[in-house]
């Protein structure tokens, strides 16, 4: 999370629902003091263009995050197993896994 | 979400700088909590903290006409591109705080001196056309330098300019389309078009695209190779792509045949058409000229900074109220435990301080 300076507002991070069918995405974010506050300031900065259909904020310090780089064994999933995939195995039909479709 | 940098072994560091060497060969991008050496960190704060400056700052020149345009559409426009400016710089320091510094330390260094903004917004806005030639030339020289940024090596940074170089289209084209509308209307008109275009194409030729940087653009051996050397470890870090000199010549092959549609003269006597090197020739931009263009230490470079401290002195009783609403009702927006009376006080003295005012 942002290094904060003692009385600065807090850091928000922004997400967009830029249209109907999508998840919500990270766009930035924004300083405010109170959480009203940082939705004004993200609608003013975000949602200048388009249709856009809703808007979270939420405080940074609130979000827990780990990536690969810093602590690998978190993440020694899938990359091992190719089990997990469906081209592990062997295709259902003779036209290969292009004809492979189910629905 | 900034990057934390973790105290790790030398060995360790090499294993990082191998790691972080290979995601930019690669051409993946950097990410917040990504090991990075210390240089790149800091040449990307340096950088992201220029550009940030430079938005808000550049919308003074412009800002002074949004009181004075000549139409409702042209001022619903013109708060429109403004409005985007400030937009811009807010993008920009979003993209610098996941770097580990605060925007408010930043804006403390725009205020004390200790960063700057670009030196093209130290000139005046001296008619209304110098809105539109502020928008086609300056604005389209930031559109040449920012398109290569989208690809910068750092995630945020790039994502940032994205959304800054969709809305750039709208502020060359809104500009191009008031010096056309100048152009085709009474010679005095015209007169004012032509004379804009003179003062601003020198900033934008010269300052958007910063020092020479190589010796094909005109730089002494000395000067080119100082700015090479600057712009060369930029690109290998992936944060630029391009040397000055390449952008500036893309720049003014764009903008030649723009300004003969107009029927302006770019105030260069030796643009022509170089049919050998399929480029304009113009006239190299060295030291000399760069320094010409920058209007460093004159009435209006003091005034940009000025305007801005005070703005942002004038608008701290507004963040001392939000400070105290925050601290009395929860940043949440609901009653909080902290609702002490002291608290109450600060809310009191923060609405009075507001009341003297309106």
């Amino acid at each position: 999370m942002s290094r904060q300076r003692e009385g600065a507002p807090a850091s928000w991070e922004v997400f967009l629902r830029p249209r109907r069918g999508l998840a919500h995405q990270h766009v930035g974010s924004v300083r405010a003091a109170d959480a009203d506050t940082a939705l004004l300031r993200a609608r003013d900065l975000y949602t200048r263009r388009g249709d856009p259909l809703s808007l979270w904020v939420v405080r940074s310090d609130a979000v827990h995050a780990v990536s690969p780089d810093e602590r690998d064994p978190f993440f020694t999933g899938a990359r091992h197993k190719p089990y997990r995939y469906p081209e592990h195995f062997a295709p259902l039909t003779e036209k290969g896994p292009d004809g492979d479709h189910l629905d | 979400m900034s990057a934390q940098p973790t105290a790790t072994e030398p060995a360790a560091q090499d294993e990082l700088l191998a790691h972080f060497d290979g995601l930019i060969a690669s051409g993946a991008t950097i990410e917040p909590r990504d090991w990075m050496p210390e240089g790149y960190r800091r040449m990307l704060i340096r950088q992201i903290a220029q550009h940030a400056h430079s938005e808000i700052i550049g919308m003074q020149p412009e800002g002074a006409w949004l009181t004075r345009a000549p139409s409702l559409h042209r001022k619903s426009v013109l708060i429109a591109k403004v409005q985007d400016e400030a937009g811009h710089g807010m993008y920009l320091y979003s993209a610098a705080e996941t770097l580990g510094v605060d925007r408010a330390e930043l804006l403390d260094a725009l205020h004390q001196g200790r960063q700057r903004a670009s030196a093209t917004f130290n000139h005046p806005a001296l008619t209304w056309a110098d809105t539109g030639a502020i928008a086609w030339l300056t604005d389209g020289a930031a559109v040449v330098n920012q398109m290569p940024l989208c690809r910068t090596s750092y995630g945020p940074y790039a994502r940032a300019m994205r959304r800054v170089c969709q809305e750039e289209a709208f502020h060359v084209r809104q500009g191009y389309d008031l010096m056309r509308a100048l152009c085709e209307g009474s010679p005095e008109q015209k007169a004012m078009a032509q004379d804009a275009v003179n003062r601003w194409w020198l900033p934008a030729v010269a300052l958007m695209f910063g020092p020479p940087d190589t010796a094909a653009g005109g730089a002494d051996d000395r000067t080119a190779a100082l700015g090479a050397a600057v712009s060369r470890r930029a690109i290998t870090w992936g944060i630029k792509r391009h040397t000055n000199d390449e952008l500036r010549q893309r720049f003014v092959d764009s903008c030649v045949p723009q300004a003969e549609r107009l029927g302006l003269t770019l105030p260069d006597p030796a643009i022509r058409w170089n049919e050998e090197r399929g480029h304009y020739d113009f006239t190299p931009v060295d030291w000399d000229v760069y320094r010409a263009a920058l209007g460093e230490d004159t009435h209006w470079s003091r005034q940009r900074v000025a305007h801005r401290r005070g703005a942002h002195e004038d608008g701290a009783w507004v963040r001392e109220a939000s400070a105290a609403y925050a601290a009395r009702f929860g940043a949440d927006g609901s009653p909080s435990e902290a609702d002490t009376e002291a608290d109450v006080a600060a809310v009191e003295a923060a609405r009075d301080g507001a009341g003297e005012r309106v």
